[in-house]
């Protein structure tokens, strides 16, 4: 969306249609405040907040109103990043089990913070096994434990309070948690001095509680707030959700016993507004009707049309509302970071993080032996042989053994499992076809004895694929030897038609299979991207090139990283062509020098 | 226990509905795996449909065994009891639904020791696991993309056999275990191994509903759900009742539906056309389409069920086919058009 002129002004940035009143409106910071309010006077139903900010004054700030909030005996608990399954959802408490001679659990964190209030503490480094455990929580409104022998449901309503130190776009909190969070709260941009103390105590919020649940909605108010959620494209039914709690809370809070338009425009900038993904389509002249969320309701449609108006103009209300909470120019980056994230999750989750016996970060226990490589973990052997104790005291006093303090059995070994990072296979395709072959496949041959010192220094393994006369073949399966992929290369003869489309398929296959064993493949194409053989081995440059060009859709298709480098004498626009279909990093060689080569080839890698 | 949003109160998402009811008829489909947006009302159907289920009869015993079943579907206890005392007597109880939650410890899933009876008599008994408790139920695991690999490992070899093992000290058990799979994910956070995609029966990708009154109507009756749960749960009462006669109907019907020798060839050259693995796809597609044609009441297995049916009962069994760059469903879309028609 283009604005109309460069203005400085931030409050105004969209609304360059209609003149808007002079009132600035609720400064962020009284808008935190507000959501800090807000949540305390409903907590589960509002879910939480996520807090974007470093540590510091602000955060502080906010942090101790939204504790001073909570009605007295509200429970606070602070979940650290790597806490441990026992901790958070409960288990066998390991201590009193092997003093009381009987099994005693321990209250899970989940548990304690019933009717309360959890911080995360830096939660955009949250695992995704961690934030599935809160989430499960968060749905079904009870803890479920099954460990260490002990079974519980334990109903646990409670709130979240997220606390993001993610710089930059890429860093940030899980989508799984974001979503289930109400108020999406960024605190970066507020100075000290603004952070000022709060009208509301706890006594309001008390109040406010008794009062939520008489307080109603009407229907074209929920309609002003799904259709603001719509044009402002947020795909997530939760969203409109939690501003219909937010709405109620609010009016809660102030007294009113139905929620006003006021209440909607609270619900509007706290929640929805974040949560933005598109600027609402521009304007219509006021007497045009909106064309985006059509009004169409087909048995109401004999009601007169100014019926139906009233919820249109409720809802533009409402959308005016929330624009003028977006600051301008943050939708664009929003858009694009929303977007390269999605990307990267979903590429590297499949395999990017990978069980392993004896490197990595530690991930939990296994029961087995701890034979080579492998680590006892000595607490969780301890926890494992706790209930057995008396047992195997009897039994070595009936066959007359002398008994020991504790005893442990091959059956107690628990092993500590690590992830780590999984291997990068790079696939190389390249091109030894007559056009490229002749005057430049001893320079690709080059970039690509770089790129496979680079790989030996990640322990990378490569493979390599050579398309060159009517099809294409594996000249080298994913394989760590150096030595082997060099030679292989040297000898690799030139001459013939491009096949390029068959060199891209099996690059993909193999990059597949990559992936479905737990690799993660990173795609090099090296090619002039002059296609003249198409798949079954005729020539032609039209189908040749338009193969060409589906088999790249495929590999954007299915989320590999690629790169394509290429290697004309000139950089021909069909390079180019190519690495937009494949979503790929184009690099013409000509320019590509050892460093800038391999440095590509990593940040695709990531 | 907190109460759980009617079942018949989830607005829109008709293929997921459809499909659990589907496997609570027929419960040898092998489970339903649903995959999609978050905020689409997964776990809220799963979780309502537990509520509504009809009981069933089964014996006093840990693991609810049926007292019809044959020795083989049957724990210890109950063999020895028949063996020495004649048929076993049954009480209706809740078919229970068992949730999988992703922090569970192996001893927890497949059962261990009684850990109090160790500590206070110094006896060793065994202790059942989640899975004989989803004996004869469900097993829901929310992110099941998210699940450790050894759970998954044990897991799927008691799915596949229908009967939990547990070598441990002393201690050897065999009990039947025989469950619908329920497995919710969403795949942006992870995909799902294909040897465990493949366990599921049916598969069903949920998408947020993108028309207005819809969504409308989730917030309304959401906000009322929240505001006072009884008095929701109370109003949805007689539509949920139907959804159960609905099932009880077709479980009751399910025996007597017939499968004509034409469906059949029609739905091998449907699986042969897409190429699926196996024959797992062919088996799951006339099974799921004979639970459809006893749910909607009819007593033969037609072209159209099968069409009806086809997306959910393949749609995760398809290769990836390096020529095509559409989804799998379109693919099995096609495939149906060409073959069937309109």
């Amino acid at each position: 969306m283009s604005s109309p002129d460069p203005n400085p002004a931030v409050a105004d940035g969209g609304a360059s249609a209609a003149p808007r009143q002079a009132n600035p409106g609720p400064s962020p910071w009284e808008d935190a405040v507000l959501a800090a309010a807000l949540m305390a006077v409903d907590p589960a139903g509002t879910g939480g907040v996520s807090l974007r900010a470093l540590a510091g004054p602000v955060r502080d700030q906010w942090l101790s109103i939204m504790r001073d909030l909570q009605p007295e005996g509200t429970p606070m608990r602070r979940v650290p990043l790597h806490v441990s399954d026992g901790r958070l959802l409960g288990g066998l408490d390991l201590a009193a089990t092997l003093n009381a001679g009987r099994p005693v659990a321990e209250r899970g964190l989940l548990v304690e913070a019933d009717g309360g209030v959890i911080e995360l503490a830096m939660a955009e480094r949250i695992a995704a096994g961690t934030a599935a455990r809160l989430t499960m929580a968060f749905d079904s409104g009870e803890v479920v434990l099954e460990r260490d022998g002990l079974a519980m449901r334990t109903p646990s309503r409670f709130a979240v309070v997220a606390l993001d130190e993610g710089v930059g776009e890429d860093e940030g909190l899980l989508n799984a948690l974001l979503d289930r969070l109400g108020f999406h709260l960024e605190l970066t941009y507020i100075r000290v001095h603004e952070a000022i103390a709060c009208d509301y105590d706890a006594d309001d919020i008390l109040a406010a509680r008794a009062r939520l649940r008489s307080v109603t909605i009407t229907e074209d108010r929920i309609q002003a707030l799904c259709g603001t959620a719509m044009a402002l494209g947020i795909p997530s039914l939760r969203a409109s959700i939690f501003a219909c709690r937010v709405a109620c809370a609010s009016a809660a809070l102030e007294d009113r016993p139905e929620v006003t338009d006021e209440d909607l425009s609270v619900a509007a900038r706290l929640v929805l507004a974040p949560r933005a993904t598109q600027l609402p389509p521009m304007e219509p002249p006021p007497d045009a009707e909106p064309p985006p969320p059509e009004p169409e309701e087909p048995d109401q449609e004999q009601n007169q049309s100014n019926e139906q108006q009233e919820p249109q103009e409720l809802e533009d209300q409402v959308l005016e509302a929330a624009k003028a909470a977006i600051p301008a120019g943050l939708l664009a980056q929003l858009q694009m970071g929303k977007l390269r994230r999605s990307r990267s999750r979903a590429t590297g989750k499949a395999g990017a993080v990978q069980n392993a016996p004896s490197r990595g970060r530690p991930a939990g226990v296994l029961r087995g032996e701890p034979r080579a490589g492998l680590r006892l973990n000595v607490v969780e052997t301890l926890r494992a042989a706790a209930p057995w104790q008396r047992l195997r005291r009897e039994e070595r006093a009936r066959v007359g053994q002398p008994s020991t303090r504790i005893e442990v059995r091959q059956d107690d070994f628990r092993i500590t499992r690590f992830k780590h990072k999984s291997e990068t296979t790079t696939i190389f395709v390249v091109d030894a076809s007559g056009s490229s072959a002749l005057h430049r496949l001893a320079e690709a041959k080059g970039a690509v004895e770089l790129l496979l010192a680079d790989c030996y220094v990640r322990r990378d393994k490569v493979a390599l694929v050579a398309f060159r006369g009517k099809a294409a073949e594996i000249l080298l399966p994913p394989t760590r030897s150096l030595v082997r992929a060099k030679r292989t290369l040297a000898g690799l003869p030139g001459g013939g038609g491009t096949p390029l489309a068959s060199g891209i398929d099996l690059g993909m296959i193999l990059s597949d299979s990559v992936k479905r064993r737990g690799g993660t493949p990173v795609l090099i194409v090296m090619t002039d991207g002059r296609a003249n053989v198409a798949r079954d081995g005729t020539g032609g440059r039209t189908r040749a090139g338009e193969e060409a060009l589906a088999a790249a859709r495929v590999v954007r298709s299915l989320e590999i990283a690629a790169l394509v480098i290429d290697t004309s004498p000139r950089p021909q626009p069909q390079g180019r062509d190519l690495a937009t279909e494949m979503g790929a990093v184009y690099l013409p060689l000509p320019h590509a020098d050892a460093n800038s080569l391999s440095q590509a080839v990593r940040a695709t890698a990531i | 226990m907190p109460i759980p949003f009617p079942f018949s109160a989830v607005v829109a998402q008709e293929e997921m509905k459809r499909s659990l009811l589907i496997a609570a008829i027929d419960p040898s489909i092998g489970g339903v795996l649903v995959f999609g947006d978050r905020g689409t009302g997964k776990s809220t159907a799963i979780r309502g449909l537990a509520a509504l289920l009809p009981k069933m009869v089964a014996v006093d015993c840990t693991y609810n065994c049926d007292p019809q079943a044959g020795d083989d579907a049957l724990c210890a206890d109950c063999r020895t009891n028949r063996a020495k005392k004649g048929p076993l007597k049954g009480r209706k109880v809740p078919v229970p639904v068992v949730d999988l939650p992703l922090g569970a410890t192996e001893d927890r899933v497949i059962g261990a020791l009684d850990l109090e009876r160790a500590l206070t008599k110094g006896e060793k008994a065994f202790e059942p696991g989640l899975l004989a408790r989803a004996h004869r139920g469900f097993l829901y695991i929310d992110e099941v993309n998210l699940l450790e690999d050894h759970l998954v490992d044990s897991l799927l070899d008691v799915a596949a056999s229908g009967e939990n093992l547990v070598e441990r000290e002393g201690l050897s058990i065999r009990h039947p275990a025989r469950f619908v799979l329920v497995g919710s994910g969403n795949p942006e956070e992870g995909e799902l191994r294909p040897q465990l995609q493949d366990r599921f029966g049916l598969s069903v990708e949920v998408k947020t509903p993108q028309d207005l009154p819809t969504r409308m109507k989730v917030v309304r009756l959401r906000d009322e759900f929240e505001r006072d749960p009884d008095a929701f749960v109370v109003k949805w009462k007689g539509k949920d009742g139907k959804v159960r006669r609905l099932i009880e109907k077709g479980r009751a019907l399910l025996p007597e539906v017939a499968v004509p020798d034409a469906t059949l060839e029609a739905a091998g050259r449907l699986c042969i056309k897409l190429g699926t693995d196996g024959l797992r796809g062919e088996l799951t597609l006339i099974r799921a389409a004979r639970a459809l044609a006893a749910l909607q009441g009819d007593t033969e297995v037609t072209i159209e069920h099968l069409k009806a049916i086809a997306t959910s009962a393949l749609r995760h069994r398809l290769r990836r086919d390096p020529l095509d760059e559409s989804g799998s469903t379109s693919r099995v879309e096609r495939a149906v058009q060409e073959l069937f028609g309109a």
